[in-house]
């Protein structure tokens, strides 16, 4: 059975603004499941705010008002009574600059599943195994698990990252320019497991890199300055590209 | 530049110095291992053990009161559970609980004392005027290390599900350890080593007390009574009574490097 993905993501007239100053207007978007999203546009245009609104995690920031629907899954996550903790869960967070949790190697990826009380000591460890296999990093630290995570080296750290959301098995990754802190080599291990990772979650990606997006998108929503201009598969938004500003940032006049 | 290091490191010297050279004919090891004997301010023998004692009996518990409830108001003061406006107005409250002369927390307790009949002094309330005392001050330098945890630090914890209480409890107290160890001795050094606020609560007594509500010793009011006693003999006690002190202050100063040290091994940078 061939159908066309759902949508995983919804939003609809979603509105944000910090200290009575609005940075995403009107956003209706739509974010289709197991597919790779790129949010791209000009530094400054909401693009962080925008994934950081999936996740509910814009809320612990001072003075921060959301309006509007933000449909996950088919349920509306901004309604009022839900519980956010589990609404994230569902939803791993890679940032740009890696924050490993200040404890062993071993320990933060097993901190989620712990939390949820999700496995027996047993389990935890074949679970914590497994995570750090799926994101390549199991040979590298195998024999140092319980070395601070913050020893590992930047590139290490953002898989570290990655391992860390997977072992809480979420159904969507939010990547916020998770390869612009890293040198070329991690960064390019991390953009293939992204690749990898897109037939089993729904990735949503924050880049500022048009030829990252280009090479790694199957799906593009473009923003400028809090608006939504263009979205739609990367084939036709690339190629096809309706408004003057998508044409200026493909041509490279902004950036 | 050098000038002020000159000033700093110069005054620690001087008054160590001024200390040892004044207390040196008193020190013996028979303070550490003796209480003092009757008429010990008037010249009588006898050691400060039961001055070292009784201060620690009033500095550990009063450390370990104000931590505990230091710890949870920070922790709580943070955006995660308190309105910004209204942490500020209780941060605005705690410095100027930090800013009271502490002669001003033994008045209140000896207000208290008198209130409910007992005005002799005792260890209880020696307890009581110096966690009132440490409260502002390790409250506010925890909240101060907590403050500086990184806002990303605490999105990961979020993203991963993390309730209130598991990302403050779980992350970000270990990420501010070292912060809160130090804020820790910061009370401690304040608390062991404050005279004013024990001054009017916990008496004097040449034994170890025996229960909550017997009188105490301690040090820094030994200090007061042998320096203002006009025998120069019993003065020069004073000066050894500082310099125990002092060692208690460096012990607990280099314990808590230690600790400090130890607890920075899984902090993110």
């Amino acid at each position: 059975m061939t159908k066309a993905p759902a949508n995983q993501i919804e939003t609809k007239t979603l509105n944000v603004s910090f200290h009575s100053n609005q940075v995403l207007k009107n956003i209706d978007i739509k974010i289709p499941a197991k597919q790779l999203t790129a949010i791209i546009g000009p530094s400054g245009c909401g693009k962080t705010t925008l994934l950081k609104s999936f996740n509910r995690l814009l809320e612990i920031q001072d003075d921060v008002k959301i309006t509007g629907e933000l449909i996950v899954d088919g349920t509306d996550i901004m309604k009022p009574g839900l519980d956010v903790p589990d609404i994230r869960k569902k939803m791993g967070l890679i940032s740009q600059k890696p924050y490993p949790l200040p404890m062993s190697i071993f320990e933060n990826v097993a901190y989620g599943l712990r939390i949820h009380h999700d496995k027996k000591a047993k389990a935890l460890e074949a679970a914590v195994q497994q995570s750090l296999q799926e994101v390549g990093l199991w040979n590298e630290v195998k024999h140092r698990l319980h070395d601070p995570a913050s020893r590992l080296s930047v590139g290490q750290q953002q898989r570290l990252c990655l391992a860390r959301a997977l072992a809480v098995q979420p159904e969507v990754i939010l990547c916020d320019e998770p390869t612009s802190a890293l040198d070329p080599v991690a960064a390019q291990q991390v953009e293939k497991l992204l690749l990898k990772l897109k037939k089993d979650y729904t990735v949503v990606l924050v880049t500022h890199t048009l030829r990252q997006a280009k090479r790694v998108a199957d799906y593009v929503i473009f923003l400028y300055f809090g608006r939504v201009l263009e979205q739609g598969p990367a084939n036709e938004v690339f190629t096809n590209p309706k408004s003057a500003e998508m044409k200026a940032y493909l041509s490279g006049e902004i950036s | 530049m050098i000038a002020s290091v000159l000033i700093v490191i110069g005054s620690l010297f001087f008054i160590v110095l001024v200390v040892v050279l004044n207390g040196a004919s008193s020190l013996s090891l028979e303070i550490f291992t003796q209480t003092s004997e009757g008429g010990f301010y008037l010249g009588k023998g006898g050691g400060f053990l039961n001055a070292i004692v009784g201060s620690l009996l009033l500095a550990f518990p009063a450390t370990g009161i104000a931590f505990l409830v230091g710890i949870v108001i920070a922790l709580y003061l943070q955006r995660d559970f308190l309105h910004p406006g209204i942490a500020q107005f209780i941060r605005l409250c705690l410095d100027i609980l930090w800013g009271i002369p502490s002669i001003v927390y033994g008045v209140f307790c000896l207000t208290i004392m008198i209130a409910i009949g007992m005005g002799g002094g005792s260890v209880f309330f020696g307890i009581v005027a110096l966690t009132l005392l440490e409260i502002p001050i390790i409250t506010r330098s925890i909240d101060e290390s907590i403050k500086m945890v990184p806002l990303g630090l605490k999105e990961s914890a979020y993203s991963l599900g993390s309730t209130k209480y598991e990302t403050s409890i779980k992350v970000v107290r270990k990420q501010a350890m070292p912060g809160i160890i130090a804020g820790i001795l910061l009370g401690f050094g304040r608390g062991i080593g404050d005279a004013a606020s024990i001054l009017l609560t916990v008496g004097d007594s040449n034994y170890f007390p025996t229960s909550l509500f017997d009188q105490t010793a301690a040090l820094p009011t030994m200090i007061l009574n042998l320096a203002s006693m006009p025998d120069h003999i019993v003065q020069r006690k004073a000066y050894a009574v500082a310099f125990v002190l002092l060692i208690i202050v460096l012990l607990i100063s280099i314990i808590t490097r230690y600790l400090t040290k130890k607890s920075s091994k899984y902090i993110i940078k």
